[in-house]
């Protein structure tokens, strides 16, 4: 658990983060997303005092993240950035190894750490253990720079806009891979970003930020339904709020009893998917199938349509 | 290709070599330059050791240099040092303004004829150089590498060790080779001081008019120079083709 209490960091005169209380739970992931110029990235780099606040306190699983050693409490909290910052004169092997390395871990089990987190993230270790940064493509590099933030097997992952380099396709790709170690891991995660809908994808929580303060913070579908300021709804796109809605639930969520014809679509495909295959497919229902392939029900375009409206 | 250019390298060493060692060997190419009875070849001292001695003179000034710059730039790009940056920079700007000449010149006072006023010398010239680019290095560093470094919990004596260092080295290499390629042909006028070097031969051939003379003392100095220049830059390639993206 993170809790932030009050923090304000001040520049001379700009105040660039202000009063900001807010509490990120254990194992979820958090999104805060603004403008640039917003103070996010001040924010989370206040949590691993790569700068440090004006005032307030920063805790971490209750305990004041001053207590400790600013290395030290680097060491155990994980940090990726915008375009990877992988050290260029060490391979790829040693980049996941750095913070294992400097904790004094044993070499055999460093070299299981690294081999274990480049397949998960789909990298031959025999392949690219000994490659250097520059041999990389964008995606990969990103990737170990990911990997290389989870070796000490952190509690905590922040991230800096982590997928702000990468064109779209491997983005939403960057992005599942994400989920699904975090899944994985069960670590806490706070990222920041500019694009809402990264945010959508990604977040347990969004925390909106505007000139230095929290405007909202709620999850995904409260702050669809009742956003708290102009600015958040602004933020989120009028346009885009039923389909934003539909996203966040799957389609085995809004299975209604009955049958339809046609190919089945699998119960795991969010709703704003589902509405999609109904559309292109020109009908007005679609069977729902189950992981093991058993057909569990169907989904209507009424239904989805009753869903992406605004709920009382 | 490569290996061509390796093959080329390597017969001028060799060539250096054998005249270094064998200088009467060369005897019918120098005898036109001489009058009749003058001799062709360098006969007061073995040129071998000249240029033994010539190198290490070098070799000296430049590790001082290097050590005294390089920690000159590391001192100033802390955070603790910052405020000393203008001041170095004036300091390492008066040592290049000063004409070799003139640090000998000063120099023979205080410490007597020989050696030293030339590494003095050769020490002062060979600062800036290795200065200036020790500061491009370590102030040009990629600032996304830094912060990973810093957030991955290094402490500032790791950051300069395991990160600053090794990315800069490249560049702090090429200041030294500059130094050093200077430093070759500045240490020739340390002879006039009496400091044994290949400037020696040269001066010797000026003051009894022997052409030959001039121009094997001169001639040794720029194949070493082109040869220690050559395998420098040699390295500094091997090093950046690694260390840059």
């Amino acid at each position: 658990m993170i809790e932030f209490d009050h923090i304000t960091k001040r520049y001379d005169d700009t105040e660039v983060v202000s009063d900001v209380s807010l509490t990120v739970e254990p194992h979820t992931v958090t999104v805060v997303v603004g403008t640039s110029g917003s103070g996010k990235t001040t924010l989370l780099r206040m949590v691993n005092r790569l700068v440090e606040p004006t005032s307030g306190m920063i805790r971490i699983d209750g305990e004041d993240n001053r207590s400790v050693p600013e290395f030290e409490l680097r060491r155990r909290i994980g940090y990726a950035i915008q375009g990877h910052g992988l050290f260029p004169h060490r391979t790829v092997a040693e980049n996941i190894a750095t913070v294992p390395t400097l904790l004094g871990w044993e070499n055999a089990r460093i070299k299981a750490k690294v081999e274990q987190l480049l397949t998960l993230f789909q990298l031959d270790p025999d392949f690219f253990g000994a490659r250097y940064p520059h041999e990389l493509s964008g995606g990969q590099q990103q990737r170990v720079g990911v990997a290389r933030a989870l070796a000490a097997e952190p509690n905590l992952l922040l991230m800096d806009e982590p997928f702000g380099a990468l064109d779209p396709i491997i983005r939403a790709k960057a992005q599942d891979d994400l989920l699904a170690i975090q899944k994985h891991f069960g670590t806490t995660i706070i990222l920041v970003t500019h694009d809402m809908e990264e945010a959508f994808r990604l977040a347990d929580k969004i925390a909106v930020m505007d000139k230095g303060e929290v405007l909202q913070y709620a999850t995904p579908a409260e702050m669809l339904v009742r956003p708290a300021t102009p600015f958040v709804e602004a933020l989120i796109g009028s346009s885009e709020r039923p389909f934003r809605l539909l996203a966040i639930e799957t389609a085995g969520d809004a299975v209604e009893p009955g049958g339809a014809e046609g190919e089945p679509i699998p119960a795991t495909l969010s709703q704003r998917d589902a509405l999609s295959e109904l559309l292109w497919s020109g009908r007005a229902a679609l069977p729902v199938a189950a992981a093991d392939g058993a057909v569990i029900g169907k989904v209507s375009l009424a239904g989805l349509v009753k869903r992406a409206a605004r709920p009382e | 290709m490569a290996s061509l250019s390796n093959l080329a390298r390597l017969s001028v060493l060799l060539l250096l070599l054998v005249f270094l060692l064998q200088p009467i060997w060369f005897e019918p190419l120098l005898r036109p330059l001489v009058q009749a009875n003058a001799p062709a070849i360098y006969n007061r001292g073995s040129l071998f050791w000249l240029t033994i001695l010539h190198l290490r003179t070098v070799f000296i000034a430049t590790v001082a240099a290097t050590v005294v710059a390089v920690s000159l730039a590391i001192l100033v790009t802390r955070k603790a040092g910052a405020e000393f940056l203008p001041v170095s920079r004036s300091l390492v700007n008066i040592g290049q303004t000063f004409p070799p000449v003139a640090v000998l010149a000063l120099a023979v006072p205080i410490f007597g004829f020989g050696e030293k006023p030339t590494l003095i010398a050769l020490f002062l010239y060979g600062l800036l150089p290795i200065f200036e680019n020790a500061l491009t290095g370590l102030t040009t560093l990629p600032p996304a590498v830094m912060e990973a470094a810093r957030g991955a919990g290094m402490t500032e004596r790791q950051q300069l060790f395991k990160i600053e260092l090794p990315l800069a080295l490249p560049v702090i290499l090429t200041g030294i080779r500059l130094s050093v390629v200077i430093s070759l042909a500045t240490a020739t006028i340390g002879s006039t001081v009496a400091a044994k070097t290949l400037g020696e031969v040269i001066i010797a051939g000026l003051q009894s008019n022997n052409l030959a003379f001039v121009l094997q003392g001169g001639l040794i100095v720029a194949v070493l120079a082109v040869l220690i220049h050559d395998a420098l830059q040699g390295l500094e390639r091997a090093l950046s083709s690694r260390a840059h993206v």
